[in-house]
């Protein structure tokens, strides 16, 4: 078996979700190859070839390729593909976008957001929001995949010594362009990807009282999410939406602040470590999700905690 | 310019599924059903766009049970002229259901193909890029912003981190993310009115389609069950337990 990994960056670095898709595809066992394809991505070629366990970088450096396009990314992996018995991506935006149309072109269904490896066919990925579990097996000739960071422990960034391999091949489909992107500036980690997230809800009554979670979150090098309640409420802008509809999140601590624990918003975030909840109303449904709660008024108990971590 | 969009009978998001006895599935018996919430967006972004213009017919079109009639009824009463319902009584994977889009496509014309970006049953996010790949036509995908403009559309994407905007030439697949728009609620006397309007049945054989698979599901359990913890009397203690004992800060 050989596997190929797409490899997760924005052109100048590699993203870490780049080292639990290794890890996925070191569990499902066999050769393991990266493409990195963009534009003047050497630096990230680089890394990829340092990470512990990979044999082969494949690189496909080409204008056609600058921002990743689907339209042009994924006709290139569906033919460097066609070799390998697992194709495998990270869940990310990226990902996301990707896979699906070289699944497509491959004629081979895809399996999304996988979160173990069970055998070199079969996994489990969660469904209706992480409420049910699926296990799934394939039988396409080339398994299609998107990986769930937060299911596998990152392999070692460094370590390992893979032969970079330059791709000559040049899809350009002409249907898209890239126009521009607009980063958040912030210094906060990204929801998804947080070590720490806390987040508000209805109790925190309006905007100007998220600040308190700001100052916490800062505090603790935190993302800053909200529940569905919060959003509608016109609180918050809704990217900052924890829940079903809205992003799932797995961290290591999830502090729940006003938030009373609808169905819709425990299914975002019910794969966290650990689950603190501070709440004033004791019959509140987080409880029954949280490791630690905390019966309390939040606007107390908010600046107290920033206070003590 | 015509507006194919496609939507999803579910399950309601507020419903709490339950995995059944034999772990064949999630039981649906009695459950109340809705519009996948993401499709809603797309058919309230093809009416936005009617309104403005822009288009001058809205198909929606729905791959599933009879009853996902209800669902392209919906879809009619929120402002689609007309609807196809392709009947398939099975679970089709996502390839499959954009193979069917596919031949919908193809039948139809459409300048422009507007779906959810995932449905919260299976949560596959798959079925937009496939179709994409299938038709050859551009992908905006998670889209937060539309605007089509001669014969390009120009869609801002929600991407891990902010917003990427592309520019894709008509005819393209858009699918939509939360921040696209907020539905509207359908009114009572359209309600009325989306029980006149044309609803075609096809099936995929007539479709010329097959709908076989790669995937197959093993077997679907519910979650390891998250116990409650316990209660903590003071944030000096959440804070000593948060060190100490779960040693995440």
């Amino acid at each position: 078996m050989t596997i190929l990994v797409i490899a997760e960056h924005d052109g100048k670095t590699l993203a870490p979700a780049t080292l639990n898709t290794v890890a996925a595809a070191a569990k499902i066992g066999g050769e393991i190859n990266v493409l990195v394809a963009g534009q003047g991505i050497g630096a990230v070629a680089e890394a990829a070839a340092q990470i512990a366990g990979v044999a082969k970088v494949l690189v496909a450096d080409n204008a056609a390729y600058a921002h990743q396009l689907p339209e042009n990314v994924a006709p290139l992996v569906a033919e460097l593909g066609k070799g390998y018995s697992h194709i495998l991506a990270a869940a990310t935006s990226n990902g996301k976008n990707i896979l699906p149309r070289v699944a497509a072109q491959l004629d081979v269904d895809q399996i999304s957001e996988i979160i173990s490896v069970e055998s070199a066919d079969t996994f489990t990925r969660p469904i209706y929001a992480g409420n049910a579990i699926a296990t799934v097996q394939s039988t396409a000739p080339v398994k299609v995949i998107t990986v769930r960071a937060t299911g596998f422990d990152p392999v070692a960034a460094q370590g390992g010594s893979a032969a970079v391999e330059a791709v000559a091949a040049v899809h350009d489909a002409g249907t898209s362009s890239f126009v521009g992107e607009e980063l958040a500036k912030s210094d906060r980690p990204e929801l998804t990807a947080a070590k720490i997230v806390v987040s508000g809800g209805r109790g925190m009554q309006n905007g100007d009282n998220f600040k308190l979670l700001y100052t916490l979150a800062d505090k603790l090098g935190a993302a800053v999410g909200a529940s569905r309640a919060a959003v509608d409420a016109g609180f918050v802008p809704n990217d900052m939406q924890v829940g079903q509809t809205g992003k799932i999140v797995a961290p290591q601590l999830y502090i729940a602040v006003g938030i009373s624990g609808a169905i819709q918003h425990l299914a975002g975030m019910k794969d966290s470590k650990v689950i603190v909840a501070i709440n004033k109303d004791e019959e509140a449904p987080i409880f029954q999700v949280a490791d630690y709660g905390l019966v309390a008024d939040l606007f107390e108990a908010v600046p107290e905690l920033e206070k003590l971590v | 310019m015509k507006v194919l969009v496609a939507v999803k009978r579910v399950v309601d998001y507020n419903v709490k599924v339950r995995v059944k006895a034999d772990n064949s599935g999630v039981d649906l018996a009695n459950v109340k059903m809705s519009m996948n919430p993401f499709c809603e967006i797309a058919v309230e972004e093809a009416v936005r766009l009617k309104e403005k213009g822009v288009a001058t017919e809205i198909v929606v079109v729905s791959i599933g049970p009879t009853t996902a009639q209800e669902q392209l009824r919906t879809a009619l009463a929120l402002g689609a002229d007309r609807a196809i319902l392709v009947e398939s009584a099975e679970d089709l994977t996502s390839l499959a259901v954009a193979k069917l889009l596919k031949a919908v496509v193809d039948k139809e014309q459409p300048q422009l193909v507007i779906l959810g970006k995932q449905a919260i049953d299976s949560d596959n996010n798959q079925t937009g890029q496939m179709l994409a790949a299938l038709t050859g036509y551009g992908q905006g995908t998670f889209a937060s912003k539309v605007i089509v403009a001669g014969d390009k559309v120009a869609v801002t994407r929600e991407v891990d981190g902010g917003a990427q905007t592309v520019s894709l030439s008509l005819p393209a697949i858009i699918t939509t993310d939360l921040r696209l728009n907020e539905p509207r609620y359908a009114s009572l006397p359209n309600i009325m009115k989306a029980k006149k309007k044309p609803l075609e049945v096809l099936t995929p054989d007539a479709l010329g389609v097959s709908t076989a698979s790669t995937n197959k599901t093993l077997k679907v359990e519910a979650p390891a069950a998250r116990s409650a913890g316990i209660k903590v009397k003071s944030v000096t203690e959440l804070v000593e337990k948060l060190k100490n004992e779960a040693k995440v800060i």
